[in-house]
C-alpha cells in the first residue's frame, strides 16, 4: 500500500518543480494586486511583484545543482584557473535579467511619473474615482457636441 | 531638514564611500560581481541621498541638471562609439577584437571597459536625472503634515 | 536538503510580505515592504548562485526604487482608499491563470538538472570559450558587454528612453514655477513703488 502512494505521489517531481510553483504562487499574488487593488501605487507594487516572480524563474532555469556561481579563479599572476571538474551555474539567464531589472525600474518610474500627472490632472489616483469623473467628462462631451458629431463618443 | 544633524554629518561622511564603491564596483567588475549597471545606480545613489538630506537646491548646485541630462546620453553615445570605432578599424560591430589585433584578449579588456564606462554614466545620469524630475514637483502638503 | 531548506524558508517569507502588501492600507508600509521583499529576492538570487543579478536587485529594488515610491506618495496620497467590493472574479482570474501556468511547468526539466535544454545550447561554449577569448574571470560580464553586446546597447538606450519619458512627463511645471517667481518679484517691485 505503502509503496503503491509512492509511486501515486512522484516525490522526486514534486522536488524538482516545487520551485517554479513557488514562482507562480508569488506571481499570482502580485496578479491579485494589480487586478483587485484599486490604487495606482498600489498597482505599480503588484507589478513589481510580477516582473521580480518571472526574474526568479528565469533565474531558477539557470541554476545547476552543485554548481557555483560562475566566476573564474584567478592565481597569483593573474591568470584563469580553468578547472573543467568545477561546475558553474548557467551565466546567460544571469545576464538577461541583471539587464532586465535596470530596465525594469527604468520602466517602473516612467509609470510612476503617469500616476504623478494623473494626480495633478484628476486630484486622486483611485481607479473607481478615475473611472467615474472620466465617464462625466464624456457624458458631458457627448451633451454638448453628440448630435454634432453624430451619436454618442 | 535643517535639525537633524546626525543625519547631515553621518550624510557627509557616506557620499564620498558611496562614491568610492561605486567606482570599484563599475571598475572591478571584470573581476568581482558587478559592472555599469550596479555602478551607476551606486553612483546614483550618493547624489539622491546628497539631496533627501541637503535639500534638491543644493544637490543641484553638486550636479547641475543640464549636466545630468547631457550625461545620460553621453553613456549611450560612448556605448555606441566604440561598436563604429570597431567598424572603422575593419571589424565587425562591437568586435573588440579591433582594439588590440595581436592580442585579441586585451582589445577585449579595452573594449568591455568602455562599454561598462558608457553603460554606468548613462544609468547614473537616468537614475539622478528621474529623482530631479520627481523631487523638483512642488509636493502637495508640508513635510509637517506627515 | 539544506539548499531546499534556504529556498522554502526565503519563499515563505516573501509570501508573507507580499500577502502583507496587498493587505495593508497604508502606502507607506507598502513601499517599505516592497524594499523587504526586494532585498529577500537579493537573498533568493544569490541561494541560486546569480551574485550579479542579486547586487543588482539589492541596488535597485531597495534602493532607487522605494525612493522614486516614497516621491510619488510624498505627491500623491498617503492612504489607499476602500476599493468597492471586487467579489470572487479575481480570485478566479488568478486561480486560473495560476493553474494554466502549473499545467506549463509539468513538462519542465527538474530544477537544477544540469541534462536540461537551457545548459546545452550556448551556455557551456561562453564558459569554456571566455578563457581564452576574452580572460575576464566573471564570465556574465564578459557575456553582457562582449559576447552580447547588442542587446546591452539595446537594454541601455531603453533606460535612455525612460529616462527621457519622465523627464518628458514631469519637467513641465518648472517652468511655470519660474514664471510665478517672476510675477512675484514684480508685484513687490511695483507695492515698493507705490509705497515710495
Amino acid at each position: 500500500m505503502d509503496q503503491n502512494i509512492d509511486s501515486l505521489i512522484q516525490w522526486d517531481f514534486i522536488v524538482g518543480h516545487a520551485n517554479y510553483w513557488m514562482f507562480i504562487v508569488l506571481m499570482m499574488t502580485g496578479l491579485f494586486i494589480v487586478v483587485a487593488r484599486g490604487n495606482l501605487v498600489k498597482k505599480i507594487v503588484g507589478l513589481n511583484i510580477f516582473q521580480v516572480s518571472v526574474f526568479m524563474l528565469y533565474i531558477s532555469v539557470g541554476k545547476v545543482s552543485g554548481g557555483t556561481a560562475p566566476i573564474y579563479q584567478v592565481d597569483s599572476q593573474g591568470n584563469l584557473l580553468f578547472d573543467p571538474t568545477i561546475v558553474y551555474s548557467n551565466p546567460l539567464p544571469h545576464v538577461l535579467i541583471l539587464t532586465a531589472i535596470v530596465v525594469g525600474i527604468a520602466t517602473t518610474s516612467l509609470g510612476l511619473a503617469l500616476v504623478v500627472r494623473i494626480n495633478e490632472e484628476f486630484n486622486t489616483i483611485e481607479e473607481d474615482e478615475l473611472l467615474a469623473i472620466e465617464q462625466e467628462m464624456s457624458a458631458a462631451d457627448n451633451k454638448e457636441h453628440g448630435s454634432a458629431m453624430g451619436g454618442r463618443a | 531638514m535643517h535639525h537633524h544633524l546626525i543625519l547631515r554629518v553621518v550624510t557627509k561622511m557616506l557620499v564620498g564611500t558611496i562614491i568610492l564603491f561605486a567606482l570599484y564596483v563599475q571598475f572591478h567588475g571584470d573581476f568581482s560581481p558587478g559592472g555599469g549597471f550596479q555602478a551607476g545606480v551606486i553612483m546614483s545613489v550618493a547624489f539622491i541621498l546628497y539631496g533627501i538630506v541637503f535639500g534638491l537646491s543644493q544637490a543641484e548646485v553638486v550636479f547641475p541638471p543640464w549636466l545630468v541630462h547631457k550625461t545620460m546620453a553621453l553613456g549611450v553615445l560612448i556605448y555606441g562609439t566604440t561598436g563604429v570605432f570597431s567598424l572603422l578599424l575593419g571589424y565587425d560591430f562591437l568586435d573588440y577584437g579591433a582594439f588590440s589585433p595581436d592580442h585579441p584578449s586585451h582589445g577585449q579588456h579595452w573594449g568591455i571597459f568602455a562599454v561598462e564606462l558608457g553603460v554606468g554614466i548613462t544609468v547614473t545620469g537616468v537614475m539622478v536625472g528621474i529623482y530631479y524630475a520627481f523631487a523638483s514637483r512642488p509636493p502637495p502638503m508640508d513635510d509637517e503634515d506627515w | 536538503m539544506i539548499e531546499t531548506f534556504i529556498n522554502i524558508t526565503l519563499f515563505a517569507m516573501q509570501v508573507l510580505t507580499a500577502l502583507f502588501i496587498v493587505r495593508s492600507k497604508r502606502l507607506f508600509s507598502v513601499v517599505m515592504l516592497s524594499g523587504v521583499f526586494s532585498l529577500l529576492t537579493a537573498l533568493f538570487f544569490v541561494a541560486l548562485d546569480a551574485v550579479d543579478v542579486a547586487f543588482t536587485e539589492a541596488a535597485v529594488g531597495a534602493g532607487i526604487s522605494t525612493v522614486l515610491m516614497l516621491g510619488t506618495i510624498a505627491l500623491t496620497a498617503r492612504t489607499q482608499k476602500k476599493t468597492a467590493p471586487t467579489g470572487y472574479l479575481p480570485y478566479l482570474v488568478v486561480a486560473v491563470t495560476g493553474a494554466a501556468l502549473v499545467y506549463g511547468t509539468l513538462d519542465m526539466p527538474s530544477f537544477g538538472d544540469p541534462m536540461a535544454p537551457a545548459h546545452q545550447h550556448v551556455a557551456p561554449e561562453y564558459l569554456a570559450r571566455s578563457v581564452t577569448d576574452i580572460d575576464v574571470p566573471n564570465v556574465v560580464t564578459a557575456i553582457l558587454a562582449s559576447y552580447r553586446g547588442y542587446d546591452t546597447l539595446g537594454e541601455t538606450a531603453v533606460v535612455f528612453t525612460a529616462g527621457i519619458g519622465v523627464l518628458m512627463l514631469l519637467s513641465g511645471l518648472r517652468r511655470r514655477r519660474d514664471e510665478d517667481d517672476v510675477k512675484i518679484v514684480k508685484n513687490k517691485a511695483a507695492k515698493a513703488k507705490d509705497r515710495a
